[in-house]
């Protein structure tokens, strides 16, 4: 639909979609200064185990790596979501939202096996200043992606319900924004959490 | 069932704490009563609580800040009147009593005071003189409302029920942490303000995209009114400075809950990562904070100097300039802490480089008088008053910004005196002025003058007897925060400052008349015009107080002084042909319970009631994803209505233009 | 005028040693500087306001003046200019007075320790294997070299005549210089909110003859009270307005092992480490 053929509601409405756009980005941003903060606050910390676990004797690379695989590909089937959008094609929308669902839940499993497998050894958030930064910082990541996962199963119901009507249409962009910060997010974990504690 | 609390948390360990709580208490019961009596219930609701209209909202942002500026105050006049009296004595306060004033006294002033006000501020009148009818979403600007109040009240709360943190209002662990704090107080002050910075952060996007994507047609950035730029560059600041408190505040939270060990001395804590992370964020919050009052000092001196504002680039690229560069400079908070000269020094020379943009916009509000037309509205009063106390205060800043300089005066009085000759002139000042300026435009009636100006000569004079002896105590080497001191040279100074105190009681009590006055001869002190005071800017051109939609024909604007060029072309009151259906969004009370449930998320949170917690957010997480699924919250009003109120507009104008 | 006189003892207007003088003269200095600008600043805007005051219509009116390169130019280069002065005042006096960088003298410098705690402060002569709560005393003509701690929160040491301040943090080391030029007693304080009995924390500072001092260290030598882990913890516990303590011998590495209970279990930070 090109913008002469618009009538005023229609042309308002896409105002407020773009404002929204702009606005979560903005928002983004502002959860990205959280995050670089939490980086931060773990890079100054990681000397801090308090005689405790060092990350070489925690971490699994084999395990962050599956997360970092689930993570990314389903970045890749939201996107698949979204070009399905555009094309108008509802079900196959939710075919990959669902595809996308539980790749999330794998994630977000896996992580949950590492923290309680950690924490069963003595090595909880309460251990040391490391410990507590980690789990703070990749908690807040997972804490994130569940959300999303809540936001995925939210926007699932409403574009079957109320099909993909504009502001469906505008909140599954900005979901699809979110979930790809959160593969940013996790990439910036990845690498200053897990590989420099192995090397 | 209901976790630490028990009936040991109400104060009767102390006659004081316990008149504070039985005033607080009487208080709310009293607006309670009077709303009852009055049956204003339903209209208070209806039209005020459960709305999204950017002026209302603004208009309770600014009644929050002022209560709140009231119970801050009776906490500054509490501690001046303590150390006017504790030379080798205990005064009338005990040291666990004392020390909770001082940590709401600063709490309460920047984060329920001077936040709100500006956002209040900036909420009523940024639309306005954009030329737009409402904030970019409405919705969630109630919601930020309704967090800052949940965070007030659990400020409030902590008067009656338990204690209030002793740690000052920046709350510096290890003393904050649970090892040596072990109450409720740093708890209450962590969730008060982890709940109205979630608030402030959406304040600051809203108005982000308000001013980028809502401006009217022909009002391109460099049109924009020096107090919206100063809005834009402040939100900019809000929106990525308050993820820092959030991290600092969270990070301390769970210390206090979870037993981690972010900042505690053994087990691998580091302190100074929160004093690094909450000044990161403390920084540039004293430029959100100052940064629209300067806005306001300009709108002020140009309108009542009756010339246009000189040096408006100038103005512009100073804004953005002390924006950026009040992200590098927190470590001048903490000069004392060991670190390196060369570290040190940059950012000691870093602060130094922020006071020439400060300095441009005095030289620039000069030159703005410098050949005008002065009037001595009281918002003027304000405006001169301020540059004259605030070179003062950037002068004792620009010494404490030399490291060396700072050993001998940091966490001295010297300093105490220097952040509020910053605050009060800076601040508060060009706040009361934007008060005093729009109210007009705000309520459809002049505000009383001679009461204003006497607010102002109060404050002022009140400020200079209350913060010059503090100046010199700090000379003398006291140290802030005391309780009691063995110095009798002190005491003098000590009494000067306690009878400064009583000077702005006044000032406060001039405010409150200034209120009633206006009030009272409203009839006969109606705005008819809209346009009281030859205005410039768009705000002006509407009628007051402003109908719901603002404009009821967006503007086309052509100049920086948007509304005198359309005066000057005699465009200024043209009325449209027809008029259109306009869409509004709708009332919603989401926001008022979503801050009611916020507020009963800290207080559970506080107190260790686990299921409440529970039960609060998920009450909180129904409400927006309930809200966050409904398409359709606006309705529409009329082109007949709204050509009714315009007429009705144009009736009571008269023959005026 | 009994103000004026006050103001003129008052600690930081008068300093009694070589580090707070170089302190309180970059303190005149960077004032005056700014007085080139505050001063005219003031004037000009009540000038202003008198001159331009609506009712006077005699003076000139411009309502549409609003900009001028040159003077626009000037009112960033006026502050600009001032702001550099200062800033090379501070860049040059902030690594010369580094409170790190031991005192230029003939004499080697005394070593005392300093440790925080609630709410007294614990001063150890490793030398002199003495110890003393709440009073710091040393040779006039001699520099100190101060080692600070805290066995509690954050605290920060101050002697305003002499040396001015630096936090003590729990688990770090931070390091302080001072001379007294005289002999002569001053006031020292903590001077960041600790707790209860923060308001009475402070402590007196005592600078002696050479000669006065060894008597005095003598003196404290014959006591026989004992510092060791023992007696430490129970002094380490809260108290309010110690008097005056003396200790005539102190475990060696005391001091170490009051940061080091922190940092075993911690680890050391980068900066105020700087030994």
């Amino acid at each position: 639909m090109s913008v002469a053929h618009m009538s005023e509601h229609e042309r308002e409405e896409a105002e407020t979609h773009e404002q929204r756009a702009l606005g979560f980005w903005l928002y983004l941003m502002g959860d990205a200064v959280i995050f670089a903060l939490l980086f931060a606050t773990y890079a100054i910390m990681i000397p801090g185990t308090a005689g405790g676990p060092t990350g070489k004797q925690l971490f699994e690379l084999d395990n962050a790596a599956i997360e970092t695989v689930l993570l990314l590909v389903s970045s890749m089937t939201f996107g698949f979501a979204s070009l399905q959008v555009k094309a108008g094609n509802r079900g196959a929308v939710l075919a990959w939202l669902a595809i996308t669902f539980l790749l999330g839940t794998a994630f977000v499993f896996l992580e949950v096996r590492e923290f309680s497998g950690m924490i069963a050894q003595g090595a909880g958030p309460d251990r040391s200043g490391f410990l507590s930064a980690f789990f703070t910082l990749v908690g807040t990541h997972g804490v994130h992606v569940t959300m999303g996962l809540i936001w995925i199963v939210i926007l699932g119901a409403q574009v079957a319900l109320k099909g993909l009507t504009m502001p469906v249409a505008s909140r599954l962009h900005r979901l699809g924004l979110f979930w790809h910060f959160l593969d940013i997010a996790w990439v910036g974990i990845f690498s200053i959490v897990y590989l420099p504690g192995l090397l | 069932m209901f976790g630490k609390l028990t009936i040991e948390a109400l104060p009767f360990y102390s006659p004081i704490a316990a008149g504070g709580a039985l005033v607080t208490v009487g208080g709310a019961l009293l607006v309670f009563l009077v709303l009852t009596w009055l049956k204003a219930w339903k209209y208070l609701w209806t039209d005020w609580l459960t709305s999204v209209d950017h002026k209302r909202i603004g208009v309770m942002y600014i009644v929050l800040a002022l209560i709140m500026l009231l119970r801050g105050f009776v906490d500054a006049i509490m501690m001046r009147a303590q150390q006017a009296m504790a030379l080798n004595s205990g005064g009338y306060l005990p040291p666990e009593h004392f020390d909770q004033i001082f940590s709401s006294h600063g709490t309460i002033m920047i984060f329920f005071m001077a936040m709100p006000f500006m956002t209040g501020l900036i909420n009523v009148i940024v639309p306005l003189q954009i030329g737009t009818r409402d904030v970019a979403f409405p919705w969630l600007n109630a919601v930020s409302l309704w967090l800052s109040a949940a965070g007030a009240a659990l400020v409030m709360v902590s008067l009656v029920i338990g204690k209030f943190s002793t740690a000052g209002w920046t709350g510096y662990p290890p003393y904050s942490g649970i090892e040596y704090n072990p109450g409720v107080g740093v708890d209450y002050w962590i969730w008060a303000i982890l709940i109205s910075g979630v608030g402030s952060t959406m304040s600051g996007i809203n108005f982000i995209v308000t001013i980028l994507k809502r401006r009217a047609p022909g009002m391109t950035l460099m049109r924009m009114t020096p107090f919206v730029w100063t809005a834009l560059v402040a939100s900019v600041l809000m929106a990525f400075a308050f993820p820092a408190i959030t991290v600092a505040c969270g990070l301390l939270a769970l210390d206090r809950l979870a037993g981690m060990h972010f900042f505690t001395n053994a087990h691998g804590g580091n302190m100074m990562n929160y004093v690094n992370l909450f000044w990161i964020w403390g920084h540039p919050e004293v430029y959100i904070l100052i940064l629209p009052a300067f806005g306001i000092f300009s709108e002020v001196v140009s309108t009542f100097s009756r010339k246009r504002l000189f040096g408006y680039e100038s103005l512009v690229y100073a804004t953005a300039a002390i924006g950026i560069l009040s992200f590098t400079v927190w470590l001048h908070h903490f000069f004392t802490m060991g670190s390196s000269a060369n570290v040190n020094a940059f950012f000691g020379v870093m602060t130094m480089i922020i006071a020439v943009p400060t300095g441009v916009k005095v030289f620039n509000w000069l030159l703005t008088m410098y050949r005008g037309r002065i009037e001595f509205h009281p918002s003027m009063m304000w405006s001169i008053g301020f540059i004259v106390t605030f070179v003062i205060g950037g002068m004792t800043g620009v010494l404490l910004a030399i490291p060396p300089a700072d050993f001998l005066m940091h966490n001295t009085t010297f300093l105490v005196a220097h952040f509020h000759n910053m605050i009060i002139p800076g601040v508060l000042f060009g706040y009361l002025a934007g008060y005093m300026y729009w109210f007009p435009k705000v309520f459809g009636f002049a505000f009383n003058r001679g009461w204003g100006l006497g607010a102002f000569w109060c404050w002022l004079v009140g400020f200079y007897l209350a913060f010059m002896p503090l100046y010199l105590l700090g000379l003398k080497g006291m140290p802030r925060r005391m309780e009691t001191y063995n110095d009798p040279t002190w005491q003098p100074y000590l009494q000067v400052a306690a009878f400064g105190a009583f000077v702005v009681l006044c000032g406060i009590g001039c405010m409150v008349m200034q209120l009633y006055v206006s009030l009272r001869d409203r009839n006969k002190t109606r705005d008819l015009t809209g346009d009281p005071f030859d205005g410039r800017t768009l705000e002006w051109s509407t009628s007051s107080p402003p109908p719901p939609y603002n404009f009821a024909v967006i503007p086309t604007v052509g100049d920086r002084e948007a509304f005198l060029e359309m005066k000057e072309k005699g465009i200024a009151y043209q009325r449209p042909a027809a008029y259109e259906a306009i869409r509004i969004p709708s009332n919603t009370p989401i926001g008022v319970i979503l801050g009611a449930f916020a507020f009963v998320l800290g207080f559970a949170v506080v107190w260790h009631i686990w299921w409440l917690v529970l039960a609060a957010g998920v009450v909180m997480f129904a409400a927006v994803i309930v809200r966050s699924s409904d398409d359709d919250n606006e309705f529409t009003m009329s082109a007949a209505e709204v050509k009714a109120i315009e007429d009705e507009r144009f009736r009571v104008m008269g023959t005026r233009p | 005028m009994t103000a004026a006189c006050d103001l003129k003892r008052a600690a930081v207007l008068d300093p009694k040693g070589p580090i707070a003088l170089a302190e309180r003269n970059l303190l005149f200095d960077a004032f005056y500087v700014m007085m080139i600008v505050i001063v005219p600043i003031i004037i000009l805007t009540l000038w202003f306001a008198w001159r331009y005051r609506a009712s006077n219509t005699k003076a000139v009116y411009a309502p549409t003046w609003d900009s001028s390169v040159k003077i626009d130019a000037l009112t960033w280069l006026i502050p600009a200019v001032i702001v550099v002065a200062v800033a090379v005042l501070l860049w040059r006096s902030t690594h010369r007075l580094d409170p790190y960088r031991p005192l230029e003298s003939k004499e080697p410098p005394l070593d005392v320790q300093v440790v925080a705690q609630d709410w007294k402060w614990l001063f150890i002569y490793p030398e002199q294997g003495i110890a003393v709560v709440n009073q710091l005393v040393f040779p006039a003509g001699r520099p100190v070299s101060l080692r600070i701690t805290s066995d509690t929160v954050m605290n920060s040491f101050y002697v305003p005549q002499l040396a001015g301040q630096i936090y003590a943090m729990a688990g770090m080391q931070t390091r302080l210089q001072m001379l007294a030029d005289q002999p002569g007693t001053f006031v020292g304080r903590n001077s960041q909110y600790s707790g209860d009995g923060y308001s009475k924390q402070h402590f007196e500072v005592q600078a002696m003859t050479p000669a006065d001092f060894d008597a005095w260290v003598a003196r404290v030598k014959q006591g026989g009270a004992r510092l060791d882990a023992t007696s430490y913890a129970a002094l380490a516990a809260k108290s309010r307005a110690n008097p005056i303590t003396y200790f005539s011998t102190v475990e060696p590495q005391l001091f170490d092992s009051i940061i080091d209970k922190y940092r075993h279990s911690g680890h050391a930070h980068s900066a105020p480490v700087r030994r």
